[in-house]
Order: structure tokens, then sequence, then C-alpha cells
């Protein structure tokens, strides 16, 4: 299939109008603007329908709505406007409807940079809103795997009845790469996709005390909370299967790299370069950050490896944590960071690695 | 013999009213009820429920609901709106979460005429968290976070939702009834029926605003609340059509 050169926003959105997604709803932020941009231009060409909010807030609360009616839906936005949308996400999680979101992460806390960085992670996938949800929290390190990621997204998303956030970087979304873009859903099966969800989506229907559309982020009743909070509960447990993680050179490695997002990229050039020169480096690249490929870091041989690197654009690093868990004390744990939206160096890694190699 | 008047057939069966004595809360649902069951349009009736004793709304009703974020319910609606345009969409939302924390939604969704009705229930106070202070509370009224009542230095004025959105453009109809007196009940009714037809004829944003009593956090019994609303409540809120484009 010929492959297309494209930015990262705009692939992300090309591919969710492939999967059938027929409503946005966004609010401009630095580094995410051309994916409203590109839906604005490109949803009325397939019948579907964008809305600018008047703020993140608003947006990803139309979100909940166009979803909740049945329509495959989509906001983005970038840090500080993601915070924003916590509280319509929980609601998502809580009243179990299918949307998904993209952070194009920037430099935080607060209004923080507008350029790349990995600041956003602890939110992404501990608690991207009150009441202690989860989602399935997807990482790209190229265009290509964005743009893939995306299309997977609506599936899983409908499948669990669940928010799904794509955890890009603004390397991801403003870099121009070739990519191939899946099929695009005929009109027949969007039909198809929105009518498989009338039996609850929340459009009206006929008169049936019993069997109304109820969509309830909460309830009244505690025990029927509490079943409720299980059920999600269950859905979460399932996603085991759904883990993604690239394991690259690692059984004999002396350094492991472990790394997501743009930083693994660059991570993994680290690798081929040491390699080139007969130094034994390998990587972990969680694709899936939530749920965590803790199980990777067991195929690592401790009687060789004498540290993990942990290569992350944030400080305080935050990844660490989880890379802290899959290691559980086998080796030293290293780490090579920067924040302020730098991007990582391949340079600064090299050294790193080396560092730890001279040891 | 002839039956002229029956259970709504919105409202479930066996179903006792949890709101307060007094409240109108249950006065409105059956008036959406009855406008509902006369248009037709059961099967095509979608409530966007706000945050607080209207998000009560729910538990009778048998059309179908969503509840929305304290505030969110004008985003959320035009969310359904916008995917599901044959759906008669409409929100029910009492005066904080329409006014004060859901201001912008309601603003935006009125300054974009989105095709959908909104249900206001002015009572000038927030019920379901114990009698605070809204945006709508008046002045000199008392409210536990106004213990010495509502005075313009601090507070600011009463807020005239009606007349805000009035200085907008593309809202279609905009009306302000109340429930105190059984004329009023047939003119609320008359109203959002109004409004429903409007959406269903594709005319745009329209809001029904309904002044109401709280009995409970105006620490009145509902008798002295009917007084309350007619002495207090309507020189500030003057009812009547504030627009109808017809």
């Amino acid at each position: 299939m010929a492959r297309k050169l494209m930015k990262g926003c705009e692939a992300i959105a090309e591919a969710a109008v492939r999967a059938g997604c027929r409503f946005f709803a966004g609010y401009p932020i630095t580094p995410q603007n051309e994916i409203p941009e590109y839906f604005a231009r490109r949803l009325p060409e397939v019948g579907g329908v964008f809305v600018q909010g008047e703020s993140e807030v608003a947006s990803v609360n139309m979100v909940y709505g166009a979803a909740a009616a049945g329509t495959r839906s989509m906001t983005s936005s970038s840090s500080p406007g993601i915070a924003l949308k916590s509280e319509g996400i929980s609601y998502c999680a809580a009243a179990r409807i299918p949307m998904v979101y993209a952070n194009i992460s920037r430099g935080g806390p607060g209004v923080g940079a507008i350029q790349p960085a990995q600041q956003d992670y602890f939110q992404a996938t501990k608690a991207s809103g009150n009441g202690g949800f989860e989602m399935l929290v997807l990482a790209p390190s190229t265009v290509q795997e964005a743009v893939d990621l995306t299309y997977a997204a609506f599936d899983y998303a409908d499948r669990d009845r669940n928010p799904v956030l794509l955890l890009a970087d603004g390397v991801i979304g403003t870099m121009m790469e070739p990519v191939e873009l899946p099929p695009m859903k005929t009109d027949e099966e969007v039909a198809a996709i929105k009518a498989s969800k009338s039996g609850w989506a929340c459009i009206g229907h006929k008169l049936d005390y019993a069997n109304r559309s109820w969509i309830a982020p909460g309830q009244w009743d505690t025990a029927i909370m509490q079943k409720q909070n299980e059920e999600a509960a269950a859905v979460y447990a399932s996603w085991k299967k759904d883990l993604q993680v690239e394991e690259y050179q690692i059984e004999d490695a002396e350094v492991v790299i472990a790394a997501y997002g743009i930083c693994a990229r660059i991570g993994k050039s680290v690798v081929d370069i040491c390699r080139a020169a007969g130094k034994k480096v390998g990587l972990i690249r969680p694709i899936t950050v939530h749920p965590f490929p803790y199980s990777s870091f067991d195929k690592i041989n401790y009687d060789v490896c004498k540290a993990v690197l942990d290569v992350e654009m944030s400080i305080p690093a935050q990844l660490v944590q989880d890379v802290e868990l899959g290691v559980k004390g086998r080796c030293p744990i290293e780490t090579c960071l920067c924040s302020g939206g730098n991007i990582m160096s391949r340079e600064a890694v090299l050294e790193a690695v080396d560092a730890i190699l001279a040891k | 013999m002839e039956k002229i008047y029956s259970r709504t057939l919105t409202i479930q069966e066996n179903k006792v009213s949890g709101f307060c004595p007094g409240c109108m809360h249950s006065t409105v649902i059956k008036l959406i009820g009855e406008a509902i069951d006369e248009l037709g349009v059961i099967d095509k009736s979608v409530a966007i429920t706000g945050i607080g004793c209207c998000g009560l709304h729910m538990d009778y009703i048998a059309y179908d609901n969503i509840t929305a974020p304290h505030g969110r319910a004008c985003a959320v609606a035009t969310g359904i709106k916008r995917t599901s345009p044959d759906s008669l969409v409409f929100t029910y939302q009492g005066d904080g979460d329409f006014a004060s924390i859901g201001l912008a939604e309601s603003v935006s969704a009125a300054n974009r005429g989105e095709n959908f009705t909104v249900i206001f229930i002015n009572n000038g106070i927030y019920g379901m968290t114990g009698g605070q202070m809204a945006p709508t509370t008046l002045l000199g009224m008392k409210a536990t976070t106004a213990p010495k009542g509502r005075n313009a230095e601090e507070h600011g004025y009463p807020m005239h939702v009606c007349e805000l959105l009035d200085q907008l453009t593309a809202p279609h109809y905009l009306e302000r009834v109340s429930c105190n007196t059984p004329q009023n009940v047939i003119k609320t009714k008359n109203a959002i029926k109004k409004a429903f037809k409007y959406q269903l004829e594709g005319k745009g944003f329209s809001l029904v605003e309904i002044v109401t009593s709280c009995p409970t956090n105006w620490g009145l019994d509902p008798l002295d609340a009917l007084d309350f609303i007619e002495q207090k409540m309507l020189p500030e809120y003057p009812l009547g059509v504030v627009r109808d484009k017809k």
C-alpha cells in the first residue's frame, strides 16, 4: 500500500476517521492544534460532526454525550487541557461510555512548556480523574504506531465500553513521517457499529419502564455502586491479554534501557550504536503503559545485567516507579532524564550507558 | 365512563416521590411527561439531568436519561443532539448547575443556537447540598454560605438567566414561568410543550425558566413558600415571554 508523508497529529486524526470516528470536539492548545483543525476539515466530508468546544471541559462532555448516543467519538488536548478533561473522562469511565482521547503532552506542571515532554505519566497511567478507574493507555514511538494504535483504540473502547488514552508527546504529534494508513471503514460498517450500541445508547427508546437507556455515572444505592465498580475492575483485570511491549536484545544485555514513546525510539538507536561497537545493551519499551508489562523485566539476565537505565523526559522521573516494580531489586536502576520541553539527546543516553558499563 | 385523566405514561409505576413536601420538581417532571405524552415522542426523548436535586428526575421517568457532570448538561446535550438529531433532547438543570458552575457551557450552547431545550429550575438556592447561595438567590435572602443574607456589595445581584440569554442572537424561545398557582402550572406546561415543538421543527435553542420553591431550604412551609414566590421571587423574576421568534 502507498505510504503518505503525514504530521503525527493529522495522521492520528485520519486514523480515527478511518476507524469510524464521526464526532470530535476539542479546544485549541499547543502542540495538538492540528488534530482539531484536521477533524474540522475532514469530518464533514464523511458525514461526521466537528464542534469547537468553549473549553476542554465542554469538549470532553460533548464527547461523553455523542459517545453515549452510540457514535464513535474522540477528543484530544495537551497536558493542562487533559487535566481539565479529567472530569468528563471519569464520567465516561463510571458510566462505561466508550471514547478515545489523545494527550499530545508537553512540559509541566501548570501551563509548563509548549515543547514535548513526558511529564504526564502518573496522570495517564495511575489517576486520570477521580474515583480509581483505569484505562488502556497506549504510547506510540513513531507516527506509524500512533496511527495503528489510534485505529485499534476505538475497537478496544467499544469492546470494553471504556475510555482509551493515546499518550503521545509533542515530538510524535508534530513530526512528519511516512505512514501506511489503515483501511477506511465503509459507511455501512460505521452505521453497523452505531446500530450495535442502540440497545444502551441514549437516543430514545420505546416505552418500556425496565429497559430505557439509563447512562448512570453514579448510583444512590451503595450495593449497586459497588457492583458497578466490581464489574469495571473485572474488565481492567482482563487487559493482561492486551499487553504490548517491545523487548529488544535484552537476553545478554549488560545494560537494559527502559523507555516509552519518543525516548524509547532514541533509546533503540542507542542500542544499535552500542551493539555495533560490541557493547551489550538492550531495550524494554512498553507500548501499553497501562497495563504495564512488568513481566518483561523477568526476561533480563540479572547475572550479567549491571543496571536498568530508565530514560524519560520527566523530572522527577515517573516511569521509573513502574520499572522498579518490574526489576524487583534484582539490579540497580539508573536514570537519564530531561524535562522542561527539552528533547532527550542520544548523546546523553550513550553517556549514561557508558557510565554504567565502566562500573 | 369516559376517561379524561390518567397516570402520565412517562412516570414510572409504583414510584413514590422522594422530593421534599412542597417541592415543585415533581410537578415539573409530570408536566414534562404530559408534554412528551401529548406530542407522542416518548420513543425519542432523552433527558440530560444535572447534579443536585434536579438529578433525582431520573428515578421517576420512563424515557432515556444521562447524568451530566455538574454544570455540563448543555455540552452533553450538544454531543447527543448533533449525532442523534432525530431525538428530542432536553436538559433538566437547577440554578447552581445551569447558572453557576455551568454558565460557560450554558451560554455557549445558547450562543451556538443548539437545537435542544433547557428546562431550568430557579428556586434561588442550592437544594441537595443544603441551602447554599446560588447566583439566583435574592438580595437579603439567607443561605448557609451567606448567613446574614445576600448583599450586593459582597455577592452581587441575582442573575436573570432569560434576560442574560436575550443578549444573544441565536436563541429561539425564552420564557419564564412558575408553578405557584394552578393557572401558572398550566402556563408552564404550555411553555414546555412549545419549546419541545420548536425543537422538533428544528428552530434551535429554547429555554424555559421555571420559578419554583424550596420550602426545606427556604425554611418555610409549602404554603408560605407559595406566598414567598408571589411576593419576593416574581418581582425579581417577572413571568412572561422574553423572546419568541415563532
